[in-house]
This record gives C-alpha cells, structure tokens and sequence, in this order.
C-alpha cells in the first residue's frame, strides 16, 4: 500500500515545486521566513494597502513559527498549527505567483484551493523545536519585532531542513483530509 | 531554606522540564516508532526522537512553545517559611525568560505580551498542604497547540456510559493540530471547574500507571488512525490518565484536556 516516497532538496521557489506530490518527502536548503497571526495580519495590510513589504514574499518559504532566539541565536523554531493562519492565507495567494508553506496541522479548504496551481503546504513535526533549530545555520534578519519575539518576521538561512513531508499539493492532493475521511468513517 | 535558593531550585526545574522528557514518555514514543509501519508516521517519530536527544544533550527547549507554566506545590504542615512561595516562583519564571523560556503570556483582551511569562493569574500556582516538613514542587508547562483543542462537557447524571465516546470525539474532533501522539487528561466529577482541574492534575501521573477503563479508551483512540501529527497510523495517543472527584447527585462533569507528545513536568522535593 505504501511505497518508499521521493525525498528532494528545495533550494528556491520555482515551477518545480508545482510537480511535487502529496507524500513526498523534501529538505530545505536556503533562506525561509517565519511569520505567525499577526505577521499574517499585517502582511494582509501591507498587501491591501498597495504597500511594498520589507521583506520578499512571492516566490518565499513561509514558515508557521514562532522562534525563541536567546543571545542572537535560534534555541528552538518549531512549527505552529497553521490553521490559526487559514483565514489570511488565500488573500495572500492571491497576490503571489508561487510559494511554499511549512507547517503544522495543515490547512482550511479554502487555502488548498488558493494553493492550486501555485503553492505547496509542508508539514514538519510539531514540537521538533531543538531539531529545527539544529538547521538553521543563520538569522539573516528580522522585521516587525514590535509584534513580539514569536510573532516577528525573521529572516533564517537554513540548511537540510527537514524531513518536511509535501502534505498538500499544488494539485489539491491533501494527506489530512485522508486521514480525516478515513477517521470519520470510523466514529 | 531561603528565597534565593527557592527561586534557584525551582529555576532548576524549569530548565530540567523544558530541556528534558520525562522517561516513561520517551520509552511510549520508542515503542511508538516500533509498532508504526507507515514511512511517513515513521519518519516524525523519528524526528520526535532526534529531537529529545538534541534538546537533552545542548539543554535546548524541547518545544519553542514553552507554553503557560503551572505549578503543583505540596507543602508539608509542619514546614515554617519566612517568606513567600508565589513569589519565588514567579521571579523563577522571569529569570529563565527568554533564556529557555519563550515569552507567551498576553493580556486575554489587548493582546499585549507581559514578555516575562508572568501576569494576572500566571504563573498559574495550585497550592496543597500535606503531613510532614517538607516542600514539593512540580512544574508542567502546557502549550496552546493542543490546549485549545481541550474540551468539556456536563453530562446527564446517568450517562456514565457516554465518557468514552465523548474523549474519542473530541480526539477525532482535534486531528492532527495538537501534536500527536498525544496524552488525554481525563478529569471527571467535581465540578464544572474543578473537573477541568482534575484533567490538568492528570497529566502529571506516570503513563506507566494506567488503569483497566484508561486503556480501553486508549484502544478506542488508537483505532481511529489519526496517527503522528495527523498524518495517519497507529499511534494517535501515548495514555489516557484520569482523576475522579465526587461530584453533585444532578450532575456528571467531564474534562479532556489534550496533551502534545511533549509532556513535559519535572519536579523537585525540599
């Protein structure tokens, strides 16, 4: 039933990533930035307004987290539930060409069909905050600090990070809605 | 015993916690990995696993949801302190922000961060007196990931034979969004809020400890196939650990608190 999945190295956000499949698996060489609810909030604002962001967004690696960094350096960086990000997500789609998010938990129905065509969801293990932090090589900057040390904007450069499994695809393919059909079918 | 060296050993536990996964939860996330079968449910506890080690051997957070920390303290009738437990502890807490600590604690309705973990009501501190001299102290930091997924409910009185149902439920309800596999606080009777008490107090058992009714439920959640970080396979959950209270003849409260796999909690006994 299950077979050994392709593992592949991302290293920047091109058309390739709209050929990768629910399941497999994906390492991260290169530079992600992490942004949670309120970064989303006003990313929405910035992208409504007409605003230039401070940081590039299209054509990024979207990470859910919120870091603890001590002393200028990572000490954990694991993902957050991304659901509490489904309700900014598809306007922000809308104003990209292509992107990659990495998460927990997945996301609502209505960013995987923002996501066709053009995004992928990642999912990393929840709570690997130690692991992570062991692939970020360097924090190549922060924005938005005002919003506090986990809701910030960093800017990280990381290397093999991962194993990040492709849980939702730019086909719409999502592993949490199998699950979930096959679990509801049980109760 | 002085307030500085409180404030130390109860430092020393934070960091101990927060660095350090108790060992009856690593050995159920071992067996975990052998009893999987599925390459991806393999793959996150094997990530799970890497992770302990490197959080144990650099004293890394586990998690950098270090979440909202609570406090079980015991003190023993015959002890005589001069000055203030509460006080020790929250200054604990403020020394180890954001050294280990992540700042989490906001204002409920401006959302402001206090940005040392301390404000109205947290440290949450439950205080106990028991017989003899000494001072026990237990911390258990719980993040916002799987706490938000806990659920209540005040049942009829003679739908005793509902609970089980009501916990696998509220597990299918989560998925994958409170990291599992996962640990069920289980607190029934009481009160509407002392039940949700007894399913946090819960959480500090031994998973070693459960009993015949824990494990059935255990079985029933298992089946369900959620699996590692909702991805599917045969370890949604580690334990189902409960606490009981007697409780009004009118009514039946019930409490499910929802753990992440890391359970965290160290304590120390002066």
């Amino acid at each position: 039933m299950i077979s050994k999945p392709k593992e592949i190295i991302i290293s920047k956000v091109d058309e390739k990533i709209l050929s990768l499949k629910a399941g497999d698996l994906v390492h991260i060489s290169g530079e992600i930035l992490t942004a949670r609810d309120k970064a989303h909030a006003r990313i929405l604002e910035f992208l409504e307004s007409g605003e230039k962001l401070p940081f590039k967004l299209n054509r990024s690696i979207v990470y859910h987290c919120g870091p603890i960094i001590s002393d200028n350096k990572v000490i954990s960086a694991g993902p957050t539930t991304s659901e509490r990000m489904s309700a900014y997500a598809p306007k922000i789609l809308e104003k990209v060409d292509l992107m990659v998010m990495i998460g927990k938990g997945g996301m609502g129905k209505d960013v995987v069909s923002a996501m066709k065509g053009k995004a992928i969801y990642l999912a990393f293990t929840g709570g690997a905050g130690a692991f992570a932090a062991s692939k970020i090589k360097k924090i190549k900057g922060v924005f938005w600090e005002d919003l506090g040390m986990a809701e910030a904007v960093w800017i990280f450069e990381v290397e093999n990070f991962g194993p990040c499994i492709v849980a939702i695809d730019a086909q719409g393919n999502n592993l949490y809605e199998e699950v979930e059909r096959m679990v509801m079918a049980k109760l | 015993m002085n307030y500085e060296e409180l404030v130390n050993a109860v430092s020393e536990i934070i960091l101990k916690a927060q660095t350090e996964l108790p060992l009856d939860v690593v050995n159920a996330l071992k067996r975990a990995y052998e009893v999987e079968e599925s390459e991806i449910a393999r793959k996150n506890l094997e990530v799970i696993l890497q992770n302990i080690e490197i959080a144990k051997n650099s004293k890394l957070p586990i998690c950098q949801d270090t979440g909202i920390p609570f406090f079980f303290v015991e003190i023993g009738r015959e002890l005589e302190l001069d000055f203030d437990i509460k006080k020790a502890i929250v200054e604990a807490v403020r020394r180890q922000t954001p050294a280990i600590l992540r700042p989490n604690a906001v204002h409920p309705l401006t959302r402001k961060n206090s940005g040392d973990n301390t404000g109205i009501g947290i440290p949450v501190i439950n205080i106990d007196f028991v017989d003899g001299d000494r001072l026990k102290i237990t911390y258990l930091p719980k993040g916002a990931g799987s706490e938000n997924v806990s659920q209540l409910k005040m049942f009829l009185p003679m739908e005793v034979g509902k609970i089980k149902k009501f916990v696998v439920e509220s597990v299918a309800k989560a998925m994958g969004m409170p990291c599992p596999p996962i640990i069920i606080g289980l607190g029934i009777g009481g009160s509407f809020d002392v039940s949700a008490k007894l399913a946090k107090k819960a959480l500090l058992r031994s998973i070693e400890s459960m009993n015949e009714f824990e494990l059935e439920i255990l079985e029933a959640i298992n089946s369900l196939g959620i699996g590692p970080m909702g991805l599917g396979g045969k370890t949604t959950a580690l334990a189902v650990l409960s606490e009981i209270n007697h409780c009004h003849t009118a009514s039946l409260p019930v409490a499910v608190n929802i753990q992440c796999w890391a359970n965290r909690r160290a304590e120390v006994v002066l």
